[in-house]
């Protein structure tokens, strides 16, 4: 069985150059607008069990990689402007918009690559989502946005833009540190009549082409993502849970415990990367 | 006579089911030895060209998904997480490729593969696929038939 392993490893391998050679280039940048230059590979944090890191831009086409080099040709940048509006728009009981309280968007740079991170006063693992919520919820006075609504992956997205390029640095210690347990346990865990873990696409098969798909790493640090194939920004527990519909399990909740947790370890599993969103996949 | 011709058709036809489901192995009464399974799952003969189906579709085998297979020139993607098939049964017997089809760990200690044949898979499995095997009996004797026409 040994030698059989093997020759697959090889051919991952082999595949992984190929692919490279038949998209980027193993040392493409990823450079949007002609002046911001964001690195697609970085070194393996430590204990990571990846050899390097790489951005998913990599393992896309020549074509869906070249819209995200443009902003004017990445459809993402419509539901920022959106969001631009939303964030000026009062809403509420308060009468209120994040502008009154928050500035400008940029008064979140680097956020995003912190994110998810512990929050003290509600003593909880939070997400960009929750955080946002809160703010509606509580100091607005307004509705909360559904998970992976528009509106909620438009803001995400605009805060996200406010970290591009950021280098991913998440905390998984302290108080974080049983989420992140768990959100690995998760991430190796076998779910669905396929039987398949995370780590069995993202971890042993990057860079082989899984039918018309060419596996990433799975990494999260250009969400939330516009998908060709939805015509939409996807949240990044809309993306855990198709994955898991297509594995044939029965996805956790967006917004659950469960969800937040793996949120945590895969971001972690990105640390040294930097901050693309909003990206573009097919 | 004719009352008593219609009558007789529909009991040998629901002889002829209830036969066949009888005599199927189900997915945990299988007997493996050393990950091959020498005795069909059905008694009735695979059928080669819908096993080749079963093979290519998305639904079903999609064994395509992680399988080149140069007999199917005419399907545009073919994965590449597991080895080519060209070949395969010229490299395994056929109760070895029964037995990676029905339960593929039994043959590749935690590999990708999914089992085809055995209803406890991964945990937390969607409700319509709970205690359901991938492929039935006669779709992986089908398969089964399909793969041993592959010869280098
Ligand atoms: C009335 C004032 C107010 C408004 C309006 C408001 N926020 Fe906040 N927001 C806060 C306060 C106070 C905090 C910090 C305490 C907390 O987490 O609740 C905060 C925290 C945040 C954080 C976390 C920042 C960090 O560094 O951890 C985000 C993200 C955020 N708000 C987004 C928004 C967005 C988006 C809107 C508009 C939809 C908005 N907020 C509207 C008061 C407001
Ligand atoms: C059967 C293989 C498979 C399994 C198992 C799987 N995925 Fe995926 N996943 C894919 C494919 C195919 C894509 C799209 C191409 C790519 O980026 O790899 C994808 C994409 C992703 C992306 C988007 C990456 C990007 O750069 O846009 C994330 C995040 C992700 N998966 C996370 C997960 C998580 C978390 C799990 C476990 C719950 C999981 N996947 C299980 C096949 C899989
Ligand atoms: C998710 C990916 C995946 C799918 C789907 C899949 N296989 Fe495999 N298969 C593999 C891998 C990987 C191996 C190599 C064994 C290992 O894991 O080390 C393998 C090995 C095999 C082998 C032995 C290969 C050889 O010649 O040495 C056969 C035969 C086989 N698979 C048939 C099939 C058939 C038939 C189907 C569809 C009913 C299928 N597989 C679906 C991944 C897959």
């Amino acid at each position: 069985m040994k030698t059989i392993t093997k020759s697959i490893i090889t051919g991952g391998i082999l595949a992984l150059s190929l692919g490279f050679a038949a998209h980027a280039g193993e040392d493409a940048t990823l450079t949007v607008n002609g002046e911001i230059t964001l690195p697609v590979r970085a070194a393996a944090p430590a204990g990571s069990p990846l050899p390097e890191l790489f951005s998913g831009w990599v393992f896309r086409s020549t074509e869906t990689q070249a819209m995200q080099m443009d902003d004017f040709d990445n459809p993402g940048m419509i539901f920022v402007d959106q969001a631009w509006e939303a964030w000026s728009t009062p809403e509420g009981s308060a009468g209120k918009s994040c502008a009154d309280c928050h500035g400008e968007p940029e008064s979140f740079a680097g956020l995003r690559a912190t994110m998810p991170k512990w929050n003290d006063e509600a003593g909880k693992l939070y997400t960009l989502e929750d955080y946002i919520n809160e703010s509606r919820v509580k100091h607005m006075g307004a509705e909360p946005w559904k998970w992976s609504g528009g509106q909620m992956t438009g803001m995400t997205a605009l805060i996200s833009l406010q970290s591009r390029g950021d280098v991913v640095n998440v905390k998984t210690d302290g108080p974080v540190a049983d989420m992140y347990e768990k959100g690995k346990e998760i991430y190796y865990t076998r779910v669905g009549q396929l039987d398949m873990a995370c780590s069995n696409c993202h971890e042993d098969n990057y860079g082989v082409m899984i039918r018309a798909d060419h596996l990433s790493q799975g990494q999260i640090n250009g969400f939330p993502a516009y998908r060709l194939k939805n015509a939409k920004l996807n949240s990044v527990h809309g993306r855990f849970k198709g994955c898991m519909k297509n594995i044939r399990a029965t996805p956790f909740k967006e917004g659950s415990d469960e969800f937040r947790a793996l949120e945590l370890y895969v971001a972690s599993r990105g640390n040294g990367l930097v901050i693309e969103g909003p990206s573009v996949r097919n | 006579m004719k009352p008593y011709k219609l009558a007789l058709i529909p009991t040998a036809l629901l002889a002829m089911t209830s036969f066949a489901f009888a005599a199927d192995v189900g997915p945990s009464d299988v007997v493996f030895a050393d990950g091959a399974v020498a005795a069909s799952l059905t008694g009735v003969a695979g059928d080669a060209a819908n096993g080749r189906k079963v093979f290519a579709s998305r639904k079903l085998g999609n064994c395509l998904a992680c399988h080149v297979n140069s007999d199917m020139p005419e399907q545009s993607f073919h994965g590449e997480v597991g080895p080519a098939l060209d070949g395969a049964a010229s490299r395994w017997e056929e109760a070895q490729l029964r037995g990676i089809l029905v339960n593929s760990k039994n043959t590749f200690d935690g590999t990708i593969m999914p089992s085809f044949y055995r209803t406890e898979n991964g945990v937390r499995p969607l409700k319509k696929f709970t205690g359901k095997s991938i492929l039935t009996a006669q779709q992986v004797e089908d398969v089964l038939a399909y793969l041993t026409t592959l010869k280098e």
